[in-house]
């Protein structure tokens, strides 16, 4: 598991408007990009240090280029950080307010306490 | 030495800036009851004429992050930016820029390093809605010189219930040791029961109306010890899987201390989550 490295993903995209255009139009290769050029900067140094060794699994890859936010919460992204996202990317495809917000809790309905653990 | 003129713990709904500034069909149907209580909530704050506002919040992942982070972080810096690209784009929060109180917080960072408490600092901190949404409701001329104190209620490991307790009974004396005539209130805002990217969220009401209810008595009535004995990280779970927001509401009370009523006592039922405000005066309420 890389919790750390999918969360790492959520934020760092949610924060780059630029970003969150590419993920919603092109997750796959969008993913792949991300994974290779940024998954290993240190967020927070002056100046391009990177890491060696952080790389996603299988199953999170597969998660994040299928925009898959049920998937996502199972293996225990944040779910903050996966919700604030979603909404930048969907809400704007849904007429009602809130009802992406809405759709969203449903796709969950089949989880019951305690919910998958979060933890980094 | 320093008063504390009034001490306020509030949830922080990033909605109720957009809800309250819409007009015409833009303007959701609570709106208008909504502004009504936070008017009566800031009356409370403007009738204790403070100096100075020490406001505890959480950030939201923006500036703290997973690589570094924190659990009880102060602000020491001549002046705050706040909210963020992305509070703006979902909840249309404005840009702000707050002034600090520097002698405040190196006050702060001493005397809590010296009681025990491992405070982490930053001279260079923007703010988000958990510090600007109470400055909107309570104080919209965002006039005041703040110190703004963060802990972690989002990041795993966190700090237990009781140490939030500590902390706010903590900075309640060391205020009140600060060397200076000024007049200080401590907000804070937390959550109720809240749930947010899973299945309970954006419901009717929030995800846990009994816990809510208790939660209000715990507050309203100081009882800290009641509080206690039912509230754990485990427990928080229960109530809505963003629920270890409860434990800044946990911090307030230890700033109001134990036994201490509430002078104001004001909830709204909202869809998603309950809202609450809460003010103390240690010192009586004001004429």
């Amino acid at each position: 598991m890389s919790k750390y490295l999918v969360d790492k993903f959520l934020y760092t995209v949610d924060r780059d408007p630029e970003l969150v255009e590419r993920y919603r139009s092109e997750p796959a290769e969008f993913v792949t990009w991300w994974e290779a050029e940024r998954a290993n900067s240190v967020l927070n140094c002056h100046t391009g240090e990177a890491s060696t060794w952080l790389r996603f699994t299988d199953d999170e890859r597969d998660a994040l280029a299928s925009h898959d936010h049920v998937r996502l919460f199972e293996l225990g992204a944040h779910p903050f950080l996966t919700l604030t996202l979603f909404i930048a990317m969907f809400e704007r495809d849904h007429d009602e307010p809130l009802a992406y917000q809405k759709q969203y809790g449903l796709r969950l309905a089949h989880f019951s306490l305690p919910y998958p653990d979060i933890a980094t | 030495m320093a008063s504390i003129v009034a001490v306020i713990a509030s949830t922080h709904h990033p909605f109720y800036y957009r809800a309250t500034t819409a007009t015409g069909e833009d303007r959701p149907p609570f709106a208008d009851e909504w502004q009504r209580k936070i008017l009566a909530f800031r009356e409370t704050l403007t009738r204790a004429n403070p100096d100075v506002l020490v406001m505890v919040g959480s950030d939201h992942f923006h500036q703290l992050w997973l690589d570094n982070m924190p659990q009880f972080l102060v602000g020491k810096a001549p002046f705050y930016d706040a909210n963020w690209y992305n509070e703006e784009r979902e909840f249309g929060l404005p840009r702000m820029l707050l002034k600090g109180q520097e002698d405040l917080s190196g006050h702060l960072l001493r005397a809590g390093l010296d009681a025990g408490f491992d405070l982490a600092f930053s001279n260079e901190l923007r703010i988000d809605h958990s510090i600007t949404c109470p400055i909107i409701t309570l104080r919209p001329e965002a006039d005041l010189p703040i110190v703004p104190i963060y802990t972690n209620i989002f990041a795993p490991p966190l700090p237990q219930p009781k140490r939030f307790v500590q902390l706010g009974a903590a900075i309640r004396d060391i205020v009140e040791s600060w060397p200076s005539h000024l007049r200080v209130a401590i907000i804070g805002t937390g959550h109720l029961s809240l749930e947010l990217g899973g299945p309970r969220q954006f419901g009717p009401h929030g995800p846990d109306p009994e816990f809510d209810q208790r939660a209000v008595e715990w507050i309203a009535n100081g009882d800290l010890d009641g509080c206690l004995a039912e509230v754990t990280l485990d427990s928080l779970h229960s109530p809505g899987n963003a629920t270890h927001g409860f434990m800044d509401f946990m911090l307030m009370m230890g700033v109001a201390g134990a036994g201490a009523k509430a002078h104001h006592v004001d909830t709204l039922d909202l869809f998603h989550t309950m809202e609450a405000y809460f003010t103390w005066y240690p010192n009586g309420a004001p004429a």
